[in-house]
């Protein structure tokens, strides 16, 4: 008897066996754990045929069937996981994409290399403690000419080439009127750049009638042209971030005294000499000077108290320096095939 | 100023190269724009003389010329008009290489054997142009190589002077500067004896007007021959200075201006009438000055003149009516001081600018001009002959410019520089300048020279004895100075900020100029007058614009014109508003977006940008004020926009700008794309911003009702949302319209707005009842202030 019920057992669990590895989806996975473990399942059916076996034999049978079971719920558990695991690498295999497709959306615009260059600028003396100051760009005689030292027919007047409105309101052709509106608005000392657009009449290969100039002002007690020269030459070594050859040439304007120009030693050709720096190795950049004792007369500012020094910079000439661009023109004509570049 | 380098060099000679004293004068701040040799490189041209010329027997417009070249007589073909028996001119002998390489070879020209060929100053390379063979004086070596005969083995220094540095604008002056210098050399002035008078003769001169012109040298010089050559070598040392030999008399005088800077003037004695009067001119005098242009003269302008009225512009230029010409004989010579401020701006005001007003405005050495008058007489004599009367000078002493000692502090040049310098130092550069240092306790007192007129005051030495020590020489400093933070306000939306944004969003950053075609603004904007100016370089830039549209519309059409489809710019910069005494300058930030709305991607249309596209931008931009709420779009008109797509931009009800579609009309006209959108917006009304201010998050869900309400066309959505916030109270936190359809199931002429309730409380879940209590009441609320339908 005992052995009979071995032997239907064991052919029952071949048989369930069999039948989870044939089942070839979930589905027929659940009916096969339906057909042998569910509540008329076949092997259920065995465990509730146990009464008829003599009582010393229940519990042995018992324990072989319920093996059994586990044996079968254990297959069925590992079929299903396989089951599902080809399931999720179909699917996945039919979502692989393009990767090298282009992403979608808006892209992204720019700054104009002006604007880059005169933020930079202004970051950077910004981190010696300079603020912004601005002026207005239709300006008046007074602050553009006679208060920095530049009185009615000076021979300086004929190179500024300006643009009028009246006899005595113009287009400023500078940033340095800034000084004077700063120094008459907040007083002294005083530590601003004045970034801005100035305007020449004047227009050619290398002239635009518009372009840019940041204007410098540092007023204190003591100020020297020693200082100025480490401020300017620290300065043009972050702006292109390398060490560089820096030479003070004497120079004259009107509202500064000693006045400088500053050559940087040419960026393009490191000295040797090209077309950029027409062969002599030197790139003029930027021009300085203390303060005229006659602007701090105009300004209100006494210049026995008081020194100070004051630069101004052309900022197209240095964007073209930085990026390379060769023609001024392509500022000012905002084709994108240009602006593109500098994002 | 351009100078020839060996004219220099007999004044002073410093050791070095062209390029080192090129080096040398611009770190003394004579900045030398450029070196270039005096003439190109040929060789084999000789000086030949011209024996005989006969005609070309096959051309009549070449000669046969039989020319002796020092050595041989040979014959050569030429072309030239001035070719003529007697004549000295270059010979580029068989084998010589002209500029460019060149080779000259024995030919037959029309079938006569040629020698070589005669020379102009053009194929010499020492002039753009010529009209004929150069001609070279009497003085020139026949046979010599024209290389050593005029000394074309030189360079041109182009000095850039300053206009503080008028005393540089001559030989003397430069070579003064470089002897200042340390190890140039001593300067070999020449030496300028007085020409002693062979007779009385002199023509009176009465200075009216002694503070303009307080001092006048005149000399009588009879009997010269004034249509006689001028030297090759007086030729040449003008064309290296870039000047044109004109005649014998007017070179030396130009001659003279260049070597002592001190302008002079030649006029023909038998012209003038009385006595010389240097006066102001009556308003409206006439002359009629060299050249023939006539003016009328106004009552500022210092002038010249005799019994019969102005025979020169003083300082500027002389009369054509007294001029000197080839058949004159008798000169009187000027040599005179004119006050700077007395003719700095008149001869611009003629439109005029000349070698001796260039000099005088900027000022002229007061002591100069007897020396100048003997040298000038000595060359006259040269090259004219002639009889010199006495040099008679005629000077108001008390109107002489006076030489102001001015102070050197040596703490002042201390704190200037940053840098302290050796008392013999300072004295010996001031030395050196001929400023003439006296010692002082706390420093110097110094006699400028007389031809420094920029030296008035302590920084102008100061900088004197910087340059002289050199600028390079000064040690940098970095100034140790007080630490402070900056300031960084939070409740600002920063220009920055904005080109940020729109950067992030697809614009690009233009800048456009600030005048703009008035045409082309009048079209846009034909209410808002624009600030003319009064030069403007062309009639496209007369006017200032009132608006960045003008400019960006222009931006967009140069990229359109080159394939750019899409486009998309922006500005940040003034406008200029009102007339000159109102004006206002404000700062406003404008775009422009034309094209697909997105660009050109696979797996996404692009349709062409509309108003709402650029709207979400400009939402963006208004977003960073943390206002939102602030900021309102109402319907409006504006000549540049589309008159259904055009809405003024208000913060708090007031306007702040304008957003919609450049009107087709406009697009068309300009060649831009029918949808182009445009916005501008003030940067100072944008400005303030919001400190962000924290509210407690909700810990309730947020439960969601969707309605759809037809609503007539004429109803805006904005007016709907307002009242349906108004009306639904705190409980609502967000209304968001999701669709607006029109078509199947709304009657025409209205459409269906669809939103999204969000209904959220802070203190408990919200019940369906209390739901739909709010929703009821935003409908009716819709329903009776818009005869809005629910629709099913």
């Amino acid at each position: 008897m005992a052995a009979d019920h071995q032997a239907e057992l064991a052919a029952l669990s071949r048989e369930a066996e069999d039948a989870v590895a044939a089942a070839v989806d979930l589905a027929a996975l659940d009916e096969v754990r339906v057909a042998y473990l569910g509540k008329k399942g076949k092997l259920t059916a065995l465990l509730k045929g146990l009464g008829r076996l003599p009582a010393e034999e229940r519990p042995a049978a018992g324990a072989s069937i319920n093996r059994a079971k586990e044996e079968v719920t254990h297959r069925i558990a590992a079929r299903r996981e396989a089951l599902e695991r080809a399931g999720l690498e179909r699917r996945l295999a039919g979502e692989r994409i393009d990767v090298t497709l282009p992403g979608r959306g808006q892209e992204r615009g720019g700054y104009h290399p002006v604007s880059k260059t005169l933020r930079r600028i202004e970051a950077l003396f910004a981190g010696a403690g300079f603020t912004v100051a601005d002026g207005p760009e239709v300006e008046d005689d007074r602050h553009n000419f006679e208060a920095l030292n530049i009185p009615a027919h000076h021979p300086a007047r004929a190179m500024h080439d300006t643009f009028y409105f009246d006899a005595t309101r113009l287009l400023r052709t500078h940033t340095s009127p800034v000084q004077i509106r700063v120094m008459e608005r907040d007083g002294v000392p005083v530590r601003v750049i004045a970034p801005g657009r100035v305007y020449r009449c004047d227009s050619d290969v290398t002239h635009t009638p518009m372009f840019h100039q940041v204007e410098g002002l540092l007023v204190e007690r003591e100020v020297s042209f020693a200082a100025l020269k480490g401020i300017l030459h620290d300065f043009l070594e972050a702006f292109f971030e390398k060490p560089l050859a820096v030479r003070f040439r004497p120079s004259y304007f009107p509202f500064t005294e000693p006045s400088a120009e500053v050559d940087v030693e040419c960026v393009i050709c490191v000295g040797d000499g090209c077309r950029v720096c027409k062969q002599s190795g030197w790139l003029e950049v930027l021009g300085c000077g203390m303060v005229h004792p006659a602007v701090f007369e105009h300004a209100g500012v006494d210049p026995e108290q008081w020194t100070g020094y004051a630069f101004g910079m052309g900022v197209e000439r240095l964007a073209m320096l930085r990026y390379g661009v060769d023609d001024l023109r392509l500022f000012f004509e905002n084709d994108l095939r240009f602006l593109r570049q500098f994002r | 100023m351009r100078l020839s380098e060996r004219w220099l060099r007999e004044w002073i000679d410093p050791p070095g190269s062209a390029r080192e004293l090129a080096e040398r004068l611009t770190m003394a701040g004579l900045e030398v724009d450029s070196v270039e040799p005096a003439a190109p490189p040929f060789t084999g041209v000789v000086v030949a003389e011209i024996e005989a010329c006969r005609p070309h027997p096959e051309a009549d417009r070449l000669q046969i010329c039989r020319v002796h070249d020092g050595s041989t007589t040979v014959e050569v073909v030429c072309g030239a008009p001035n070719a003529a028996s007697g004549l000295r001119a270059p010979l580029a002998r068989p084998g010589a290489t002209l500029p460019g390489g060149h080779a000259v070879e024995a030919a037959e020209i029309r079938g006569v054997a040629s020698a070589g060929m005669l020379c102009s100053a053009a194929e010499l390379g020492l002039s753009d142009e010529s009209d004929g063979l150069l001609p070279l004086s009497s003085g020139v070596p026949v046979g010599a190589d024209l290389r050593d005969a005029l000394a074309l083995d030189d360079t041109i220094l182009e000095i850039d002077l300053t206009p503080n540095r008028a005393d540089c604008l001559s030989v003397l002056g430069i070579a003064r500067e470089v002897a200042a210098g340390a190890g140039s050399g001593p300067l070999a002035e020449p030496e300028v004896p007085a020409v002693p008078a062979v007779h009385d003769e002199q023509l009176e001169v009465r200075l009216d007007a002694p503070a303009e012109c307080p001092r006048y040298c005149g000399r009588v010089i009879r009997g010269v021959n004034a249509a006689a050559p001028t030297p090759s070598w007086m030729r040449e040392r003008l064309r290296r200075a870039g000047l044109r030999s004109v005649s014998a008399v007017v070179d030396v005088t130009n001659y003279v201006l260049l070597e002592y800077g001190q302008p002079l003037h030649a006029f023909d004695l038998d012209k003038l009438r009385g006595p010389v009067h240097v006066r102001l001119a009556a308003p409206g005098e006439p002359l009629t000055l060299l050249g023939g242009q006539q003016v009328a003269l106004d009552d500022d302008v210092l002038v010249i003149a005799d019994a019969n009225g102005p025979v020169a512009m003083a300082g500027v230029m002389g009369g054509e009516n007294t001029a000197v010409d080839t058949g004159t004989r008798d000169l009187f010579l000027e040599s005179a001081f004119f006050a700077p401020q007395r003719i700095i701006g008149r001869a611009r005001r003629y439109g005029l600018h000349t070698d001796a007003s260039h000099r005088f405005e900027r000022g002229v050495d007061p002591d100069g001009p007897a020396r100048a008058a003997e040298r000038a007489t000595a060359l006259i004599l040269e090259l004219c002959g002639g009889e010199p009367g006495p040099l008679v000078e005629t000077a108001s002493a008390d109107h002489l410019p006076a030489r102001r000692p001015v102070r050197l502090r040596r703490e002042r040049l201390a704190s200037v520089l940053g840098w302290r310098l050796d008392d013999a130092v300072v004295e010996g550069a001031l030395a050196a300048l001929g400023m003439a240092p006296e010692t002082r306790d706390d420093g110097w007192l110094t006699h400028p020279p007389g031809w420094r007129f920029d030296i008035e005051r302590e920084e102008d030495l100061i900088e004197e004895v910087a340059r002289l020590v050199g600028y390079n020489a000064i040690p940098e400093v970095r100034m140790a100075v007080p630490m402070g933070l900056p300031r960084l306000p939070e409740t600002r939306v920063e220009r920055d900020a904005v080109a940020h944004t729109l950067v992030e969003r697809g614009y690009f950053e233009a800048i456009t100029y600030a005048f703009v075609d008035p045409e082309w603004q009048r079209r846009l904007l034909p209410d808002t007058p624009a600030l003319p100016l009064a030069n403007p370089l062309s009639s496209e830039m007369a006017v200032m614009r009132t608006s960045l549209w003008p400019g960006l519309t222009a931006a967009a059409r140069h990229n359109h014109h080159r394939q750019h489809e899409r486009v998309r710019l922006f500005e940040i910069g003034r406008l200029f508003h009102g007339g000159l005494d109102d004006l206002s300058q404000p700062m406003v930030v404008a775009g422009l977006a034309m094209g697909p709305a997105m660009p050109e991607q696979w797996g996404a249309a692009t349709p062409v940008v509309d108003f709402y596209d650029v709207k979400a931008d400009v939402e963006a931009v208004l977003a960073q004020t943390r206002d939102a709420a602030a900021f309102t779009f109402a319907s409006g008109e504006h000549p540049a926009l589309h008159p259904g797509q055009c809405a003024r931009v208000l913060r708090d009800g007031e306007p702040m700008g304008w957003l919609g579609r450049l009107h087709p009309a406009h697009a068309q006209a300009i060649d831009l794309p029918d949808a182009t959108i445009l916005f501008e917006l003030s940067l100072e009304a944008l400005a303030p911003a919001r400190l962000p201010r924290f509210t407690p998050l909700s810990r309730f869900p947020s439960i969601r009702r969707d309605l759809a309400l037809v609503v007539d066309e004429a109803v805006s959505v904005g007016a709907l949302t307002a009242a349906a916030r108004e009306e639904a109270g705190d409980q609502v936190v967000e209304i968001r319209v999701f669709d607006v359809y029109r078509g199947k199931g709304v009657p025409k002429g209205r459409k269906s707005i669809a939103m999204g309730l969000i209904l959220q409380d802070y203190s408990r879940t919200l019940t369906d009842r209390d739901v739909d209590d709010v929703v009821g009441r935003v409908v009716r609320r819709l329903e009776g202030a818009f005869a809005a339908i629910l629709r099913g």
